[in-house]
Order: structure tokens, then sequence, then C-alpha cells
């Protein structure tokens, strides 16, 4: 049995006093017109009554469940209020689902992103559920005259048996509402769950599938403005004037200016990445207007000096943060790459003595990887709705961190963050992007400067090619192995532009007796960020390529090889701080090697193999690639997880279908190169996308089933793909792969990409 | 700008834009019909698909003026209750992740199995491949096809 105590996220369970009391929280106009309209759903009730911040109830029984955080497409918008509803004890039939807006005096850490909204929320959004039911619980004990222990619940109904009363939610709501909120809550035993586990449908997917405004792009107002803008060409650029009156004539246009986005004196945030903040902005009467002046836009650019500003690293520290000037190539990142590759790094990581067993090695393995800038490419550009007049600002848009662009809103807006409002909207696509919420800044902007409601929206262009990309990087891989051919070393140094990949206490730290890692990096002017597993998304692939390459030179099954690693960890591990679970990390291997049938693979299927850690859980993955008229095609991908508890099974799946399907395209063709600051492509014609065609043929993903609070989901499928596509590639063509994209090598072959 | 009257839908729709204006931006900045979404721009990622005379068209690249005699139908037209065979099998299967492009899929499912109602896996992967999906649920896709295809 769980006993919680409501105290330490009291701000989630006790009612905001400014908005208590009416039932409806929400109050902005578009919402009115996007009410659930399921068959299965109950009426709209008469009059709401507020549990608790995430929770209220109609008379009639119904249930509206606030979903905190931002929804990019990770199913938080339906498997957060899963939680809430299990432990609430309703039937999921009976539930509204609604996407809170950014309320932190309501919610903790609205915030999508590093695969955290389950995990974090996961003991929050049970003990609201369970709060609220004592409050359902504490009313009818005090409406019956019975003690509350003897009372029971079930989908929203309430029952005290030995006096046959019975009532639902709805008849004890009001009352419940005024009840006081219990100082310790009892959560339900996991075999007891009857929501969670079960599959939900996506509670989104009739409007997404009749085309119902979602999206901040579908919002509109009366009195909106549409905005485009123009940003610098290339990175390492910045205005110097434009030229009004080449636009002003055009049909619909009514406005040229330039916003930027940082004041002088402001600290920048660990989110404020953007390199070269100001742009300019045209104002007009439609989309399509706002694009044709864009193109016609007489502006001249200058190359921008070095500037430097404060700035929160990681961690949180402020730094002195520095953009260097200068317009940056491909071909020189890949000069100075090769120049850090070959000179010492700084040691993150030693066990042992490394460079001993280097010296007397009988044999030493080297091999480089290589991996370029991405971009995220969301299918839904950045775009934002902003109504700025006078001193107060409502702000809806696509951001997987609200938290984190108020403090941007504020100094850019010069308005006090208690007349600011931050509406989610669902985003079309995240992948760490929306983190990144300067769109919101200039929406803001943009409204602020005319005064009214204003819709900016980026063209696929202005999306590809202003950042924020996904870092370039390298890795150098060295196993020393002795005369017995026994791996005595193994030495990493990774590194890249901005930043090294390296996370030094993860496997196989900890596996080794003697291990060395070694970071570098370089700075740039590139506008960079997070991108879907940061930092794993490329040494996953990296240090699964060269195990696989380790295992084959040692004579070792690749599998076989992994667990005996994997068992030193776990009997008698290296050094201290590791950071992972070797028994779980077995797990996933183990079962992917059953699931797989991997001793038996079909005739002339290629097999690769590959496991990672991060964000707090375990996958491993076998890909069986099979060449078919000269042409590799992936047969099937075989996951097995490790996330603990599942929430909503189906929409997991998809999700990992989801990370596996996008590794696979950005192995095989995800690349941005840059020639003089200008990055190499800014749209879907040059940009290659996985598609339909590329796409696997089948994907199984298998959950380790056990009874750990859930970890990550939305990340951990996505590392390990690079390796195991690349293991099995290496199979089906003999050819290792050391150098993401791999279309371009593959071709090399004479293979058809 | 021009006076276009156009059928969209099985309605007939006033429209006064500029002759160049892609349907897109007519469907969605004039019409207040999001759900026909812009992806690039360039027709080359399928976000904006409806359907011209039956066809599956891309509407970035589609100027009002073109359209003036034709049949549109656009997301919010495919059915009158969200119930085409296409839309129940999406439903089914619980493809969208973000759900962006999914209107875009959609149409193009419907124009290929209006034109083919029992396609091979491999005619499924040939009409699908122009349309993008950046969440990866082409399996759940291709799956959704092949139900729609049974249900028709």
């Amino acid at each position: 049995m769980t006993i919680v105590n409501t105290k330490l996220n009291r701000r989630s369970f006790l009612k905001v006093s400014a908005l208590a009391g009416g039932g409806m929280v929400l109050s902005f106009s578009w919402l009115a017109g996007c009410k659930p309209t399921s068959k299965e759903m109950l009426e709209m009730p008469k009059e709401w009554f507020e549990l608790n911040n995430f929770i209220k109830i109609g008379e009639n029984g119904a249930v509206t469940l606030y979903s905190p955080n931002p929804e990019f497409g990770s199913n938080v918008k339906t498997s957060m209020p899963m939680i809430l509803a299990e432990e609430l004890d309703t039937d999921w039939k009976n539930v509204f689902v609604e996407q809170a807006d950014f309320y932190p005096e309501r919610f903790d850490r609205q915030f999508t992103g590093g695969s955290q909204g389950i995990r974090q929320g996961w003991t929050p959004l049970r003990t609201a559920g369970a709060t609220a039911r004592a409050m359902l619980v504490a009313a009818a004990a005090q409406t019956w005259n019975v003690s509350a222990s003897e009372i029971t619940t079930a989908a929203g109904q309430i029952e005290h048996k030995s006096s046959g009363k019975k009532a639902h939610y709805g008849e004890l709501a009001s009352l419940a509402a005024t009840m006081e909120v219990p100082e310790e809550v009892q959560l339900k035993e996991i075999k007891d769950f009857k929501i969670i586990g079960n599959s939900k449908k996506n509670v989104d997917g009739v409007k997404i599938l009749t085309g119902k405004p979602l999206f901040s792009l579908d919002h509109k107002v009366e009195g909106m403005k549409y905005a485009a803008i123009v940003h610098p060409p290339a990175f390492g650029m910045k205005l110097k004037s434009f030229d009004k009156n080449s636009v002003s004539g055009m049909p619909g246009i009514m406005d040229v200016f330039s916003v930027s986005l940082f004041n002088d004196d402001y600290n920048r945030n660990f989110f404020d990445t953007t390199t070269f903040p100001e742009i300019i902005a045209i104002v007009g009467n439609s989309t399509w207007e706002v694009m044709q002046a864009k193109k016609n836009l007489k502006v001249e650019w200058e190359k921008a000096q070095e500037s430097t500003f404060p700035m929160a690293g990681r961690g949180g520290a402020t730094i002195t943060a520095t953009v260097p000037a200068g317009l940056e190539n491909t071909s020189s990142h890949k000069e100075r790459m090769a120049e850090f590759t070959a000179k010492p790094g700084n040691i993150l990581r030693k066990d042992g003595d490394p460079e001993g067993e280097f010296k007397k090695a009988a044999k030493i393995i080297e091999r480089t990887y290589t991996a370029p800038f991405l971009a995220h490419n969301t299918m839904e550009p950045m775009n934002c709705f902003a109504d700025v007049k006078g001193d107060k600002a409502v702000i809806y848009g696509p951001t997987q961190a609200p938290e984190f662009i108020m403090g941007t809103l504020v100094q850019a807006l010069d308005i006090p963050k208690e007349n600011i409002q931050i509406n989610l909207s669902r985003m079309g696509g995240g992948f760490g992007r929306r983190a990144y919420s300067h769109h919101m800044v200039e929406a803001a902007l943009i409204s602020q400067k005319v005064q009214a409601p204003v819709k900016m929206v980026y063209t696929r262009e202005d999306d590809m090619t202003s950042g924020v990309y996904r870092p370039t990087y390298t890795a150098t891989y060295r196993a020393a192995l002795d005369e017995n051919n026994n791996l005595t070393a193994l030495h990493v140094k990774a590194g890249g532009i901005p930043e090294t990949p390296i996370h030094p206490n993860r496997f196989p730290a900890g596996a080794l007796d003697n291990y060395l890692a070694e970071g570098w990096d370089i700075p740039s002017n590139i506008t960079i960020g997070a991108f879907r597993a940061p930092r794993s998304n490329f040494i996953a692939g990296a240090e699964q390529s060269f195990l696989d390459e380790l295992a084959e030179e040692m004579g070792k099954d690749p599998i076989d090889f992994r667990l005996e690693l994997l068992k030193r960890a776990e009997t008698n591990p290296v050094g201290k701080n590791n950071d992972y679970d070797a028994k779980r990390y077995a797990g996933v291997l183990e079962l992917v090697k059953e699931k797989s049938n991997w001793n038996s693979p079909k005739d002339n299927v290629h097999r690769g193999v590959s496991a990672y850690f991060c964000h707090n859980s375990y996958v491993a993955e076998v890909v069986d690639t099979v060449i078919k008229d000269n042409k590799p095609v992936v047969e099937n991908v075989y996951a097995a997880v490790d996330c603990g508890i599942v929430v909503n099974p189906d929409a997991a799946a998809n999700m990992g279908e989801g990370a596996i399907v996008d590794g696979i395209g950005n192995a095989f063709f995800g690349e941005l190169a840059f020639e003089n600051g200008v990055p190499s492509k800014s749209n879907f014609d040059k940009y290659r996308m996985i598609r339909q065609k590329e796409s696997p043929k089948k994907i199984e993903v298998h959950f380790v089933q056990n009874n750990e609070d859930p970890t990550g989901l939305g990340e951990p499928l996505f590392p390990p793909v690079f390796a195991a596509l690349a293991n099995s590639l290496y199979k089906a063509t003999g050819k290792r792969y050391y150098e993401q994209p791999f279309a371009p090598q593959l071709e090399m072959q004479n293979l058809k990409m | 700008m021009a006076q276009y009257n156009l059928n969209i839908n099985g309605k007939s729709l006033k429209v006064d834009v500029d002759t160049n204006t892609p349907m897109l931006w007519v469907l969605r900045d004039h019409l207040d019909m999001v759900g026909t979404k812009f992806g690039c721009g360039i027709a080359q990622c399928g976000a904006c698909t409806i359907h011209l005379d039956g066809n599956a068209v891309r509407s970035c690249q589609l100027p009002v003026s073109a359209v003036e005699d034709a049949k549109i139908t656009t997301i919010e037209g495919l059915s009158e209750n969200g119930d085409h065979p296409v839309q129940q099998a999406w439903m089914e299967h619980d493809v969208p992740q973000c759900g962006y492009c999914q209107a875009g899929q959609i149409m193009t499912a419907a124009a290929l199995l209006q034109q083919n109602p029992s396609p091979s896996d491999e005619e499924i992967e040939n009409a699908m491949n122009g349309n993008i999906c950046r969440c990866g649920t082409y399996l759940r896709i291709k799956a959704a096809v092949k139900t729609a295809s049974q249900k028709l």
C-alpha cells in the first residue's frame, strides 16, 4: 500500500482563489468551439465543481481532466489524464480532456522534453486523482453519516455496501469540492489498475481525422493580421537595412519593421540559443500576401561582430556566452574536428590505467564516427498567435517549454509576467525544436508593434534555415586487446560543434577495469539545440557500432559480448556514479534476443543489434535488412523496451515505431551542411526525409513487464537504431558505416537508395 | 483581386482574392477551413492534399484561378460525420502522433481507394510516398489503408 503526503505538490491540489468558484477555468473563446464530440461521452453538465487543479466533475458525473503538459505527439494529452482517471477511479467514458494552459501557480513542470512527462508526472498525477477521490468519499461519508473507510468506489460510482447507499460522483461533486484536502492519501495497488495499461485512443483523434482546428496555425480571431518574417540568410550575418518601399505598394501589406529578441542587459536562459536575434516582420491581411511581399523585400545584410552576453549554462549557473564572428563551412568544421580528435581532450572519466594497457596491447582497434547537423523539420512550421495590447499579452502557440519563454517574453515586451498569458496549442511535432520558442516572442513583438492580434508563420524555408539544429559530432573509439584477444582497455574521445556528446558514466563505463572518456567542443555561431535524445542520438550509434566491430574481432556473438560486459557491471562494477542498472540493461538484450529469434534468422536476412540506456529507460533493437532489387530494405525491427509501467500500451508502441522510423530516416538521409554560413538545404525537395517506401516493413515493440515506476519513452528508442541499422548493413554489404548519413555511401556501392 | 465561385464540399462558395492565390490559403485564410495544412509550399510533403474532381492534388501549388469549374473536396467534406471508411480505419489503428500531416495522408488514401479499392502493399507505398509523416507513423498508415480497403 502506498500512502503519499499531499504537501509536496500541494499547489496542484489547492484551488487558486482567483480562479476557483466559477467552475470553468478556461474562458478563452476558441475553446468554446472545440468541445469533445464523441458519442460515447456523457453530455456536458450544467455545472462543474472543481476538486483540484486537474479535476472538475459535473453534476451528471462527467469529469473534465486537465492535461498539464504541452502535447507534441507523444500522447501525454491522453496518457496523463489516464493516470488521473485511474486514481480518481472514474470511468474513462465519462472523461473530457482539456489542454491546460500555462499556469505555473496551478501546475508543476509544464514542460515536454527529456522524456520526463510521465516519469515526473506519475506521482503528482496519481496523488491528484487519489486526492479528489478521497474528497468524494469524504463527502459521501458526511452525507450518509457513515465511516469513510467503509466506502468503496468503482468507475465513477460510490457505494456504502452495508447500508446499500449508492451515488455517482456527480451527485457528490458539489459537496466534495468544499471538503478539506486530505493530508495523506492512499494510492491504488498496481494490480488494481483498470485504466493504466489498457490502451485508450488518442483523445484528439476525431478532431485530427476530421480537420478541426487544433494547432495554433489554425487559430483565427476577428481583426487578426498575418505576419511573415525575413531572417538573416546566413549564420554570421545581421541586418544592415531594408527598403520598406520595395513592398509598401503590394496588395494587403500593412507594415514592415524589424524586431529583436533580446535586450542588451538581459540574462539569457538555457533555451535562448538564437545566435542572430534580429529579424524583419512583414504584416498584412493574409498569409499569401505577406509571403509574396517577403520575396520582394529588399534587404541589406552585413557581417556580424563577435558578441558576448550573460547566459544560464547547463545546470543553471550564469556563464558568459560568446557568439563568434564569421561565416562557417562544413569543410572547415570537418578539418577542425579532425584537429581536436588528434589532440588530448578534457578527461571526463578515467578508471584504472588505460594508457598503460594501450602501451602493452597486442592489438589496438581504432575507429572514428561522425554525424552532421540535423534540422528538426517539424511538419507544422514555427508559427504563433499573439494579441498584445497595452500592458497585456495573450499568446497561443506551439511550445514545449512555456516556463522558459516567459522570461524572454517579459524582457522583450516589457510587460510583467502576471499580464502575459501563454496558452498551449497542440504542436505539429516538436522533437526538441519547440523547447526553443522564440517564434512566440517574435509574434508577440509584432503584435505589440501593430497593437492588433497577429498570426506569424514561418515558411518551410524559414523553418529549415534559421536553426535550431542538432549539433555535428565526431567520436573516436579505441580498444586494447591482449595476445589472447581479451579486451583490456577502452578509450573514447568525442566532441562536436558546439558540444561533446559524451555521457561519461554510462555503459560501457563500469564494465571495464581500464576506461578513459575525453570530451572537447568547438564554439560556433550556428543556432543549435536539443534534438530527440540529445547527444545520445549520436554517441549511441558510435558506441554500439564499435562494440559490434569489437565483438567480431574477438570472435564473440554481439549480444553475448554485451551481456558479458553487463554481467561484469552488475556483479563487480568498476568505479562510482555508474548511472544505469546493468541488470535491466541486460534484460532488454535478452528479451530482444528471444523475440527476434536471434540465433536463427531467416534466409537472406542480415541482422544487426544495438542497445542503449537513456532517459532512464533501456532499449535493445535488432534490425533485419534484406537486399531486394539491389536496394537495402529494412524488413523488420524488433525492439525490447524497459520503461517501467506502460500507461497507454498501443500509443507507446506507436511512439516507439515512430522513433525507429525517425532513426532509420536520419541514419540513411539526415544531413544539413553549411557554406559561408548558409544552410545547404531549405525545403523537402533537397532535405530528404524518410517516406513510406523506405519505412521498415514491420516493427515489433516489446515492453518488459514489471512494476517499476514509468520512465522515458519518446526518446530512448531513437538512439540505438542508428547502430542496429549500421551493423545490419555491414552484414548485408561487408562494409562498416562510420559516417552519417549512410545513403551516399550505399550509393557508392552501387546500391539504390 | 478577382471574384471566384468555388464548388467545395458540395457547396458553392464565393471568394475575392488575388488570381495567383493557392487554394491552400484560400481555404485556410479566406474560407476558415483549416483542416488542410501548410507544410512546405512546394508540393513536396503532401500536408495540403485535397481532391480536385476526385484526384489527390497539392493545394499549395494550385492557384484559385485554375479550379473554378472543378469539384473540390477537403478533409472537412470527406464525410459528413467523420465516418468515411478511411477515417474509421485511421481511428481503429490510432494512427496519429502529432496529427499534423494526417488530413493530407487521409485525403491521399481516400483518393487511392476511390481509384483502386484493393491496392497491393506496393501500390499503397507508391501512392502514399508523397506524404511525409515526421512522426513516422507509416506502418500504421499502411495498415489503416488496408483496413479501409477491406471495408469499402
